[in-house]
């Protein structure tokens, strides 16, 4: 039979996860927490040196913000970026920087299919479903939090 | 009507079709890998001087295929037929390449297995009487299959260690009546294979079933055992694919361990990267024309089943939760010392 049956598959799926190499979890983790803690490091600094011109907390975060995005957006563009994330995984994936690169990734890619059908209707492919949930949770969040004060 | 068959599946040329010339351009990880010798033409730049991904693989289609007539001291009016194929949808690399050649073109596509495929359907034209040459033309390139299959190239994410990394280049070959060698006396076209499993990432154990299939039938239908072969290559089953193939086999009663290479093996130093191997159509297909025939001709493989191995998936069809159909097609060559030849 071409088409394995369940038991047949099974046994595969056995067989085959026996030859595929142990996945490196403590090291990946490690690698992970290292380098996202580097760039939380760095936003960090950036945030204590704004602060220290005396703008005030909110200006001095959003300012932080933004620095940090164009950051990771320009080793983007720089195609540095995901050869960190190569290494690191969520460890550059999860810092707003990861966030930078994943819309500014596929803005680069489809440049060449133009500006309107290319790089703004694929901007948000990676990020898209991010924006979407992060939505609905803050939704949730903030539902939640207007009941329970009442 | 005498047929030309063997066993249940088996074609046998009674006259062998030849490999005439074959000619592989590639970009530059490739010109870095241990086969780099082996190349006719090495870009630098995975665009090749073109605009676009697209653009460069189709050029380099395109060279391959020039390359591989004027080694065969043939020009397009000589060729009967030009098959081609690649990874991409509507196979656009192939079409578009088509459009630079003056020849009746079929455009193939069966994934990584392209040049196998290409291989049987070439060597039974020729065979077959219906063409006095006929071209055959496989390309794959990283850039393009990562944004059709996975991510934006710049996107950072941590392949998996099952993955494997498309290798970037395009090879061209032309089969005839005669020429250099080596010859096909035989081929075996593979049946679809579906083991259940559905992690894209993972096609070394989607694609080892059909190996596993086609070359045991192979043997069957020849009355051979893995030793008349002086090398048994895979397209790109890569590390683990590697290791499944040659237990299914054991199962069965067939040990290819001593033969048994693969070409996404062999075309890369073994980095953390590359993951389980190199794949794509031009993974077999560059090996094929940087080894397999050099070697031959030199006289230091005498026998080889070359064994491309395809996954017949779409991003689509993984993402709607379908485990990956894979084929696996096997054209045995011979190099045939000078006394015996025709």
């Amino acid at each position: 039979m071409p088409r394995a049956n369940t038991r047949e598959k099974e046994a595969y799926r056995k067989l085959s996860i026996k030859a595929s190499p142990p996945r490196s979890v403590l090291r990946n983790a490690v690698v992970a927490f290292l380098v996202g803690g580097a760039i939380c490091l760095v936003g960090q600094i950036v945030l204590s040196w704004i602060s220290s011109t005396g703008i005030g907390r909110v200006q001095a975060l959003s300012r932080t913000q933004t620095i940090m995005v164009f950051l990771g957006a320009f080793f983007t563009g720089l195609g540095l970026y995901d050869k960190l994330g190569g290494v690191a995984g969520m460890g550059a994936a999860i810092p707003i920087t990861g966030f930078a690169n994943s819309i500014v990734s596929p803005a680069m890619e489809f440049k060449r299919e133009g500006f309107v059908l290319g790089v703004s209707a694929r901007m948000f492919q990676v990020a898209g479903p991010v924006i979407v949930y992060s939505f609905i949770a803050s939704l949730l969040v903030s539902s939640a939090a207007l009941i329970l004060a009442r | 009507m005498k047929f030309s068959r063997q066993g249940n599946s088996t074609v046998v040329f009674p006259v062998m079709p030849v490999v005439r010339s074959s000619a592989c351009v590639v970009g530059p990880r490739e010109g870095k890998g241990p086969l780099r010798e082996g190349f006719d033409l090495i870009h630098e730049d995975t665009l090749a001087g073109r605009t676009s991904w697209e653009k460069a693989e189709s050029l380099m289609l395109r060279q391959s295929l020039d390359i591989a007539l004027a080694k065969a001291g043939l020009d397009e009016t000589q060729i009967d037929f030009l098959l081609a194929g690649d990874l991409l949808n509507q196979i656009i690399s192939a079409n578009f390449m088509a459009r630079e050649f003056d020849v009746p073109f079929i455009g193939l596509y069966g994934a990584c297995s392209t040049m196998a495929e290409g291989l049987i359907i070439a060597s039974m034209l020729v065979a077959g009487g219906f063409a006095r040459n006929a071209a055959l033309a496989v390309s794959s390139h990283h850039d393009t299959a990562e944004r059709q299959y996975r991510y934006p190239t710049e996107f950072a994410y941590m392949r998996t260690p099952t993955s494997q990394w498309t290798v970037t280049a395009a090879c061209s070959t032309v089969i005839g009546v005669t020429g250099d060698g080596p010859w096909i006396e035989g081929v075996t076209a593979g049946r679809v294979q579906d083991n259940g499993v559905t992690d894209a990432n993972d096609m070394g154990s989607a694609m080892a079933p059909a190996f596993a299939d086609t070359v045991w039938r192979h043997l069957q239908d020849m009355s051979r055992k893995p030793e008349d072969y002086d090398l048994i290559l895979s397209g790109d089953l890569g590390k683990i694919g590697s290791l499944l193939a040659r237990e299914l086999l054991r199962k069965k009663g067939v040990d290819i361990e001593d033969r048994h290479r693969d070409a996404g093996l062999l075309i890369y130093e073994d980095r953390p990267e590359i993951g389980a191997g190199g794949s794509g159509c031009a993974c077999s297909a560059a090996v094929f024309s940087a080894m397999v025939v050099p070697s031959m001709r030199r006289g230091e493989l005498k026998r080889v089943l070359f064994v491309a191995t395809g996954a017949l998936h779409s991003p689509i069809t993984c993402q709607q939760g379908e485990s990956i159909p894979s084929i696996a097609h096997a054209v045995s060559l011979v190099w045939r010392s000078e006394e015996v030849k025709p």
